[in-house]
């Protein structure tokens, strides 16, 4: 089967005008993501994880095209989707969608729910009649668990949870085959972000859609990913099964991040031992050489400063040049 | 059958009524409503707006008409009575004062709405496009508005006036070519930071294009600062106007403004006639004073967070 998207050493670059620079000095440049690669299967859902800062938004915005990017992101009828021009990616902007991170700023506080519903629609279906329209907005707000009768609303009037689901019958309309959600619920109530999970898987079996699911923590993607892809510094760590990610994480990353998440599993006790993930991120205009992780890695040695560690591993990929799992004096060191 | 039972509650949910939104607009209006100084303001400038529309059909002269039983003897005879027809009295040449503040108050409404008018289009639209645009484009747009405003645009206002001749067409162009600038300014400053907004990037990536992402979302969600400031700029410009009209330089007679009547008022105060001045000064003042008191308000009622 070829896959719906295939990404190939994506790269986001931005240039940071330095406070006080003469105009012709060079900008610095702040890699925001350093070459990620990955397969993505229709009706798969990718987990992406990673801390704040590490470039999950800016490979979402590149795959859509709203940050020019360098390296191939290859659909499946064979059209690389970087650097395609605007009016040859459009046809491509109706089977990418996206959900945002913050539900009511992504809303047009001046335009009603109907509006905003309808607004991809209304540009990728120039046919469709006012009637056409709003009868598919009503049913697709049906369907995400809004009241169709709401339609004359604005974004203001709902709630959190609401707004995000607007956000998604906004991505839905179109009928999308890969949606990229954006921490979809970083910014809701723990008591909504399940419900709007569920509605997320539940919708993508029923129309068959590619998921990318973003969030910095790993727990909120631990359900609805068949595959989970661990970002570090705009690059990738561990690209694995969900199943053999969570339970037998490589990558010394993926253990830090991994230890941090509650399980309420008491036949793992092991699990609960916290690794402490010490010192801060560095900054992403100047990585550390080799391995970005070393600054902060229990197992960094010599050679993790002098070369890159490439992505290996067949199926359960790893960024690292000694992954395994965790070690009895690790554990022991954890405490 | 539970099929078709799903089925048929789904058509009455989609049959519903519509429930009514309550737009940011009308929330706007509700907070307008309830600042006392704002209201009354509005009430104030509608009446001063009837005024100009409708003062010629109650007033009982022309307003170039020279009452010749009046004339030379302004001072004695001239004074604001009901019984001569002179509600506000006349001026030292017999006309009418009560339908020349009528005319006044015309030329400097409109010299005000019409400058205020085109900063909102022009203004509006350029500072959008070059905050949406952004990069070279908007640095040139820009570097074009700051020539412009550092050119001292009452001096070469009134060097135009004086070249070209006085004329309303030649007031209306010179406010007009610089009452945008401040505007496209602050403007532009809106949008560079609506554009990093999730919406627009949301629009952005639904792939609407860019023209339609500013008619459609940035436009709309300027309109606040762009209205609180025009009502703010329309006094300035009836200043403005009245100010080369008090210099003797603005609309040339037998039209007349504001600030004509003020400066002429003003020139015969002493010879004890000062209704002259006090009756277009009221006006005058009153109207400033309700466009600013309603431009605050409707900063109030569309931005409840900067209170
Ligand atoms: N337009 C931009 N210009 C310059 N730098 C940017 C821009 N957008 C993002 N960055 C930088 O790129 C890096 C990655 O940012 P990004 O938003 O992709 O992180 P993220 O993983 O989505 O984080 P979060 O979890 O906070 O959303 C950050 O260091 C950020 O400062
Ligand atoms: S390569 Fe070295 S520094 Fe990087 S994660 Fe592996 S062990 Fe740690
Ligand atoms: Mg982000």
């Amino acid at each position: 089967m070829t896959p719906l998207i295939s990404a190939r050493e994506l790269r986001v670059t931005f240039d940071v005008p330095q406070p006080g620079a003469l105009p012709w000095s060079k900008p610095r440049q702040l890699h925001a993501v350093g070459g990620v690669s990955f397969d993505l299967m229709p009706g798969e859902t990718l987990g992406v994880v990673g801390e704040s800062g590490s470039g999950k938004s800016t490979l979402a915005r590149a795959l859509i095209g709203l940050v020019p990017a360098t390296g191939r992101a290859v659909w499946q009828d064979g059209t690389d989707l970087i650097g395609l021009s605007p009016r040859k990616m459009l046809k491509y902007r109706s089977e990418i969608q996206m959900v945002f991170q913050d539900p009511l700023a992504s809303l047009d506080p001046r335009m009603t729910v109907g509006q905003i519903i309808a607004e991809p629609l209304v540009t990728h279906r120039k046919g469709l009649s006012r009637a056409e329209v709003k009868t598919r907005v009503k049913d697709m707000m049906d369907r995400v668990g809004l009241l169709p009768n709401q339609i004359n609303r604005y974004p203001h009037e709902f709630s959190g949870g609401q707004c995000q689901r607007i956000g998604i019958a906004r991505a839905l309309i179109v009928e999308p085959r890969l949606v990229i959600c954006d921490e979809p619920v970083s910014a809701l109530d723990v008591s909504i972000q399940a419900q709007v999970i569920n509605l997320m898987g539940d919708l993508q079996r029923d129309l068959g859609l590619a998921l990318i699911f973003i969030a910095h923590d790993l727990s909120v993607v631990k359900h609805i990913s068949d595959r989970v892809l661990v970002m570090y510094l705009g690059r990738v760590m561990e690209l694995a099964e969900a199943q053999a990610l969570y339970a037998e994480p490589r990558h010394p990353y993926t253990q830090a991040l991994l230890s941090a998440v509650p399980i309420p599993d008491p036949g793992r006790e092991r699990a609960k031992r916290m690794i402490p993930l010490g010192g801060e991120l560095p900054s992403p205009m100047n990585p550390p050489s080799g391995c970005v992780f070393r600054t902060r890695c229990p197992r960094a040695q010599a050679v993790c400063a002098s070369e890159r560690p490439a992505l290996e591993g067949g199926a359960h990929l790893t960024a690292c040049h000694f992954p395994g799992a965790l070690t009895p004096q690790e554990l022991a060191a954890a405490g | 059958m539970i099929e078709t039972q799903k089925m048929q509650s789904l058509a009455a949910r989609l049959s519903q009524p519509e429930v009514k939104g309550r737009s940011p607009w009308a929330d706007a209006r509700r907070r307008f409503r309830r600042n006392r100084a704002a209201m009354v303001s509005l009430a104030v400038l509608i009446l001063v707006g009837l005024f100009a529309i409708f003062g010629n059909q109650i007033a009982a002269w022309p307003n170039d008409e020279m009452d010749f039983s009046v004339m030379g003897q302004a001072a004695q005879l001239g004074a604001p009575s009901w019984t001569n027809g002179h509600y506000f009295g006349t001026d030292d040449l017999g006309r009418d004062l009560f339908s020349r503040t009528v005319q006044g108050t015309q030329v400097s409404l409109m010299v005000g709405l019409i400058g205020a008018g085109i900063a909102v289009i022009v203004g509006t639209l350029y500072g959008a496009t070059a905050g949406y645009v952004g990069g070279r484009t908007d640095a040139v747009m820009m570097r074009a508005v700051d020539v412009l405003m550092s050119i001292p645009y009452m001096f070469v206002l009134i060097l135009l006036l004086v070249i070209f001749g006085r004329s309303m067409s030649m007031l209306f162009l010179g406010i007009g070519l610089i009452s945008w600038l401040d505007m496209s300014r602050i403007v532009r400053g809106q949008t560079l930071s609506l554009k990093h907004r999730e919406f627009i990037e949301a629009a952005r990536a639904a792939g609407v294009p860019a023209w339609r992402i500013v008619l459609r979302h940035i436009v709309p969600n300027l309109l606040g600062v762009v209205a609180v400031y025009a009502t703010l700029l329309v006094p300035l410009m009836i200043l403005s106007e009245s100010f080369i009209s008090f210099l003797g330089l603005g609309v040339q007679e037998p039209l007349t403004s504001w600030g004509a009547l003020i400066s002429e008022g003003a020139g015969t105060m002493n010879y004890g006639t000062l209704w002259q001045l006090m009756f277009p000064l009221f006006f005058f003042c009153i109207t400033l004073f309700a466009f600013f008191f309603v431009g605050d308000g409707l900063r109030d009622a569309l931005d409840p967070k900067d209170r």
